[in-house]
């Protein structure tokens, strides 16, 4: 089985004993020098002062008029409405999908946003929703959001929602794994829930707000991404701690040296927390000049949000016509 | 379906969303510019004996944006005479808690007009408004407020010892940080009871001349701060006026050496801060995204125009191509250009003097047979311009790797061993600052106390602090600024 292409020339399986030499280095001890020695991936530490300084740094550019304008379509193309809550209905999610292909009803200039994100057992309604649509279906699995049912449910319930018709699986990293050191095993279940994605793209969420630093994001991200992940996610929105401007840079970082290392591009979703416009475009800024305008596409990077669309729906209006509307001109769902 | 074929497979350009941010120019309308200004003696506006004025000019555009007075020796004699009335008028027997009151109130104008300031500072200096705004003002207010809180505080400053103030101050600051050398020197100053005179750089007076509105605005007494305008001719007039007690002075180290020898035997209380040419060491262990950052910040933060700036990288061998592949991409994204533009990193160099001896330096640099790296960038076609350069395979006998060129332009160099780096970075006739990258804390503290600098820091570079000393080894001068350390220069310690 061949999972993910760990440098430009090789190949790598992931069942031999260089997969212990790979999860090796992302031990906490490893010396960085044995990291080059083995599968070309290198995992550098991360200063927090340092990436905090220039988060905030990245923050304080001024976006104005065209560039501003611009912005507020790309953040609409590449949102995923989300709905994750026990009390969604089929309407619910109905209604959701009908925002997702027309986010303001009255101006159908607005494009459509990337996704629409439910739990499994509502992706055969948002599929029939979204037909003939550009909008992809995402669903939550793998045991959203602890990640802490039997592995064998959690391979299950993606397998059935990728056989509902979900375009993308959003799964946890084992943070019960992770977090104890066991990163074979954290390795081992988002290789084997890729394989159970079959065509589906997969998203790793890694829930940066319980994994402690900034150098366990990184960690964090280096393996979900060489296990296989096509994309690497904040957060489920499930907790207090959700996207943060110096997460999403340390993310990028780490995509960044992913792709300068293996020639493999890795999307990123910031998730949970993300509710105004402003902060969009903060987040597109720290992506663009992290990762260049090669990610500033819905194909690599994502906005999972429920809230944020009507901020950027407000300011789009405003930048059109000069003056703010009243918050009850946007659909509340 | 959307086409998401390219997830997970190659890299490709597939940018939407252009970097290139609609220009984003700080408005200039708080700015109120007189065509002419006087010079600031005994807390009033008065013209120069002889008439003489001098242009200053906007760099970014070369626009001129005031006349401004060029004090001759006899308007140096007027303004000490002023500090020296005014010191024995009464504010060297003013109680530390008055003279705090005074300082308080300074910082809090600072505060209230910063915006107008830090449009002034970039229009007359270059840097951009991101810097001035973010960084100077700021900075400056905060060098008043903390000078402010020692005056009533000396008694305890030094334990045991009365700190009498010496008298009549003459402060000469330069260009590449005007107002902020300028709250660095006064505030100690009047904290401690003295007097000064402030001579401020030719090209760089308008916020010097801004702050004496501000001193007049807080009813600081007249007298106590002087403000004289013009060339080196009037620096040297002031450095030798036989009134003066105190000479502190900030520039390059020529005129440092010429100062020192001028004041030898003359009784006179002498603070240096010269050049530098600071070696920032990279080991391999260190978080290289955020090295790469400090290296950025160390060396094109103010283009370069910092006596403390990290000029000579040093990273050790291991990771030398890693660390100098993401230094190229990230300069790449350096935004060069209007310096009001709020998204603008490197503005304009301060003077076309300046902007000829980084152009003559980086042609020796290739003479010499370094490989020069230069982002593809445009830079305006008025102005004093120059982009960020990165120097490799430069050899510690190059004239980059020696001497100080005071613009955007790094040299790299590598070491194998914590010994040879310690070599490189002390191979130099400076010693102003030096920064140290590596997650190992005892590396930092070993390397720290080799490095033979003023200041050293640790995973990160540039970083001021009002209670932080700054100060020179060697040819990078002498004395401190800021912090306990910075009143010494200005007491006298009376058992």
């Amino acid at each position: 089985m061949v999972f993910g292409v760990l440098s430009p020339n090789a190949s790598l399986s992931i069942t031999s004993p260089i997969l212990g030499r790979v999860t090796d280095l992302l031990a906490v001890d490893a010396p960085v020098g044995a990291a080059d020695a083995v599968a070309g991936i290198r995992i550098t530490p991360v200063d927090a002062v340092g990436l905090e300084q220039r988060a905030a740094s990245l923050c304080t550019r001024s976006i104005k008029t065209s560039s501003k304008a611009a912005a507020l379509d790309l953040a609409v193309r590449m949102m995923d409405l989300t709905t994750l809550e026990g009390a969604d209905t089929p309407e619910r999610v109905q209604a959701l999908c009908a925002r997702a292909r027309h986010p303001d009803a009255a101006d159908w200039s607005v494009p459509p946003v990337a996704a629409v994100c439910v739990y499994p057992e509502l992706v055969p309604v948002a599929v029939g929703a979204l037909a003939d649509s550009s909008v992809a279906v995402a669903s939550v699995a793998g045991g959203f959001p602890a990640g802490l049912a039997p592995l064998e449910a959690r391979l299950a319930e993606i397998s059935w929602a990728v056989a509902a018709g979900a375009d993308e699986v959003d799964i946890v990293l084992n943070r019960s794994a992770f977090l104890s050191g066991q990163y074979q095993k954290a390795y081992d279940e988002i290789a084997a829930a890729k394989q159970a994605c079959g065509s589906a793209h997969l998203k790793v969420i890694l829930e940066t707000g319980e994994l402690g630093s900034y150098d366990q994001i990184r960690r964090a991200s280096m393996l979900a991404m060489v296990a296989g992940a096509d994309f690497i996610k904040t957060s489920t929105g499930k907790i207090g701690t959700s996207a943060t401007p110096p997460t999403a840079l340390c993310m990028a970082e780490a995509i960044r040296d992913m792709a300068e290392q293996t020639g493999r591009a890795v999307g990123l979703k910031l998730a949970g927390g993300i509710r105004t416009a402003k902060q969009a475009w903060h987040y597109l800024v720290i992506v663009g000049e992290t990762l260049g305008s090669g990610w500033l596409t819905p194909e690599r990077f994502r906005l999972g949000a429920s809230s944020l669309l009507n901020d950027v729906l407000m300011q789009r209006a405003k930048l059109r016509d000069g003056r703010y509307q009243r918050r009850e001109d946007f659909s509340v769902d | 379906m959307t086409d998401r074929s390219s997830i997970g497979r190659e890299l490709e350009p597939a940018g939407e969303f252009s970097l290139d941010y609609a220009p984003a120019p700080e408005s200039t309308a708080p700015v109120r510019l007189a065509s002419q200004y006087g010079l600031f003696v005994g807390g009033e506006m008065v013209e120069p004996a002889a008439g003489g004025m001098a242009p200053t000019i906007n760099p970014a555009t070369g626009e001129t944006l005031a006349e401004v007075s060029v004090a001759d020796a006899a308007d140096v004699d007027y303004a000490v005479a002023a500090a020296r009335a005014a010191w024995e008028g009464g504010w060297r027997d003013l109680p530390g808690s008055e003279r705090a009151k005074y300082l308080y109130r300074v910082a809090r104008l600072l505060q209230e007009r910063a915006r107008e300031f830090a449009v002034l500072e970039t229009m007359d200096g270059g840097k951009p408004i991101r810097e001035s705004r973010d960084l100077d003002i700021p900075l400056a207010a905060a060098h008043f407020f903390h000078y402010a809180g020692w005056a009533d505080k000396l008694d305890y400053a030094f334990s045991g010892r009365r700190a009498a103030p010496l008298g009549v101050a003459a402060q000469v600051i330069p260009w590449n940080f005007p107002l902020l050398m300028a709250a660095w020197k006064l505030a100690p100053a009047l904290a401690c009871g003295n007097t000064a005179v402030l001579k401020p750089a030719p090209t760089t007076p308008l916020t010097a001349l801004l702050l004496a509105e501000v001193l007049r605005d807080a009813e600081l007494p007249p007298g106590v701060v002087n403000i004289v305008t013009g060339d080196d001719a009037t620096g040297a007039a002031l450095v030798s006026h036989p009134g003066v007690d105190k000479v502190a002075f900030t520039g390059s180290t020529e005129v440092g050496r010429a100062i020192g020898a001028e004041l030898a035997g003359t009784g006179k209380r002498l603070t240096l801060e010269l050049g530098g040419k600071a070696a920032n060491i990279v080991f391999e262990d260190a978080a290289l995204d955020q090295v790469t950052e400090g290296i950025v910040n160390g060396i094109y933060f103010n283009g370069g125009q910092v006596c403390c700036a990290g000029s000579r990288l040093l990273v050790q061998e291991s990771v030398a191509d890693a660390v100098v592949g993401k230094l190229q991409k990230r300069m790449d994204t350096l935004r060069v250009g209007d310096p009001l533009d709020k998204n603008t990193d490197i503005g304009a160099i301060n003077s076309q003097a300046q902007l000829d001896r980084i152009q003559e330096l980086v042609a020796s640099g290739v003479a010499e047979g370094a490989e020069l790296y230069t982002p593809a960038c445009v830079l305006p076609e008025r102005g004093f311009f120059h982009p960020p350069a990165l120097f490799t395979n430069v050899s510690t006998a190059h004239r980059i790797a020696q001497e100080e060129i005071f613009g955007p332009v790094l040299s790299v160099l590598t070491f194998r061993t914590a010994e040879e780096a310690v070599a490189k970075a002390n191979n130099t006739p400076y010693g102003l600052s030096a920064g140290i990258w590596t997650e190992k804390g005892s590396r930092i503290l070993w390397m720290a106390d080799r490095m033979q600098a003023g200041v050293v820091w640790a995973n990160t570079f540039n970083r001021f602090d009002p209670a932080s000393p700054f100060g020179g080894y060697r040819e990078s001068g002498y004395g401190r600024e800021g912090g306990r350390a910075g009143l010494l220069p200005y007491v006298e310690l009376v058992a």
